[in-house]
């Protein structure tokens, strides 16, 4: 398998499994806005998705495997490059690369950190103080759970500081993407970035408005 | 040369003896410098000052002097080449700086390109690359007869760019990673463009940068900054095409 050793092709693992896990940011978003339709919105969703049974299974397997491989080729590759350049120059000037180009293994592994948590807390509920119960129709009350971990400032903090994190990785990810698998010449490559760096905002601004909301009170019961 | 203002410049130099000594700063005072030295002839003046004064001289490797060649290699100020757009640091002149500016210079640095003594390194790593497949096998013989090999105007273009790679190394000594990805991308890119160069193209993207791993060059993570450090301004779009052609080769 020389895609699991070579330069490019670890490279590219890393492009494709990255891409489908922005993907999965793109769904997660668009079933957390359900939260603004209220109760009836976001429990109604989570029901549907427990409703798929095993096929639940399958797909966190599935993610499971996308950020297992991305993690262990991002640190190997972290490890190779330090090792390529034992001597840091005194002086360096840089023109192109930025703060989150540069910083990519510090805020994907800090991603990981808020993504055990965010497991711990929403989905095997194990965090200390998570309201749990059921809502009038009888559903899971994700609506209660979420809205009674925003109201305190900390979780709130904690999940739009990690939004931020989120937006520095995929504001270099996205367009490396279009670069290391070569969808793009010179004259598309300006025009990627800037859209990358759009639907990165969009992220930050679309999954922090909801503890933002609901810390200020503009969403509540 | 008396009608010009001189300035004085403080350098801080990377001396070192050998590749096995760990090498320190040391920092010159460059008198009687004008604006129309290029950065190497106002080492020469230093260096002059350096002989006269019994010590040992700055070792810097230098050829054409015309930005050609791709022998010059230093880092200025944390730019390969001194950061000015692309220029080979033969080509940067003096009055891009100012009276009273310090100055650093370093050599390239990366582990493919050990030192060979101060502000010179090995670049055979480059060549090491070359070898495992920059190049076609085709017969040599008589000249070919003009336009037998017809070849778009668009694409001809292209391939010249990349071909303009000098193989300097500035790719390698901007990149964060130490990666010799733009220039190993650019000899892929002039061949595989080439009608010549497609019969082995599979076969030569691989194993360049197989020839690339073993050399101990870093892996591209897409910061560009070779882009920004080439003399020649080789563009990461030669980076993308070598990854097409990775991607080819696999499923060829």
């Amino acid at each position: 398998m020389q895609i699991l050793t070579s330069s490019v092709g670890r490279k590219i693992l890393m492009a494709i499994t990255g891409q489908l896990m922005v993907l999965f940011v793109v769904v997660h978003l668009l079933g957390n806005s359900s939260i603004y339709i209220g109760a009836d919105g976001i429990n109604a969703y989570a029901k549907h998705l427990h409703d798929l049974g095993p096929l639940v299974w399958v797909f966190r397997l599935a993610m499971l495997s996308l950020l297992s491989v991305h993690v262990l080729f991002g640190i190997q590759l972290t490890l190779e490059n330090s090792a390529a350049s034992p001597q840091a120059y005194a002086v360096k000037n840089y023109r192109k690369a930025t703060f989150a180009s540069d910083n990519m293994i510090w805020t994907g592994l800090l991603i990981l950190v808020f993504l055990v948590y965010h497991l711990m807390q929403f989905t095997a509920r194990v965090t200390p103080d998570i309201v749990q119960g059921v809502d009038t129709a009888g559903r899971y009350d994700v609506f209660t759970m979420v809205l009674t971990s925003f109201q305190k400032g900390g979780i709130a903090f904690i999940y739009v500081a990690a939004m931020v994190v989120l937006f520095l990785h995929l504001s270099h990810g996205i367009q490396s993407f279009f670069q290391t698998v070569g969808w793009n010449n010179d004259k598309t490559l300006p025009v990627i970035t800037k859209l990358a760096k759009v639907v990165a905002v969009v992220f930050l601004v679309g999954y922090s408005s909801i503890p933002v909301f609901i810390l200020t009170g503009i969403l509540s019961k | 040369m008396s009608d010009h203002k001189t300035m004085t410049l403080t350098l801080i130099v990377w001396r070192q003896k050998n590749a096995n000594d760990s090498g320190k700063f040391e920092t010159y005072t460059a008198k009687d410098i004008t604006e129309h030295h290029s950065f190497l002839e106002m080492l020469d003046v230093v260096n002059e000052d350096l002989i006269n004064a019994g010590k040992e001289p700055i070792v810097f490797d230098h050829d054409c002097r015309e930005g050609i060649c791709g022998m010059c290699s230093q880092v200025v100020n944390g730019m390969p080449h001194g950061g000015q757009e692309r220029t080979t640091l033969c080509q940067l002149h003096m009055r891009k700086f100012k009276d009273g500016d310090t100055i650093y210079i370093e050599p390239w640095r990366a582990r493919a390109f050990p030192i060979v003594k101060d502000l010179v390194v090995d670049r055979s790593a480059l060549d090491t690359i070359i070898q495992a497949g920059g190049y076609t096998s085709c017969h040599t013989g008589g000249v070919p007869d003009a336009n037998t090999i017809m070849i778009p105007k668009p694409i001809a273009e292209e391939a010249t760019d990349a071909a303009e790679c000098i193989g300097c190394g500035a790719c390698v000594a901007g990149c964060p990673n130490s990666a010799a990805m733009l220039f190993t991308g650019a000899k892929v890119s002039q061949l595989a463009l080439l009608p010549q160069g497609r019969p082995e193209a599979a076969q030569r993207v691989t194993n360049m940068l197989q020839a690339m791993k073993d050399c101990g060059f870093g892996n591209c993570t897409n910061h560009y900054e070779c882009q920004a450090a080439c003399p020649k301004g080789i563009d990461v779009k030669f980076i993308a095409r070598m990854n097409r052609e990775y991607l080819k080769a696999l499923f060829a």
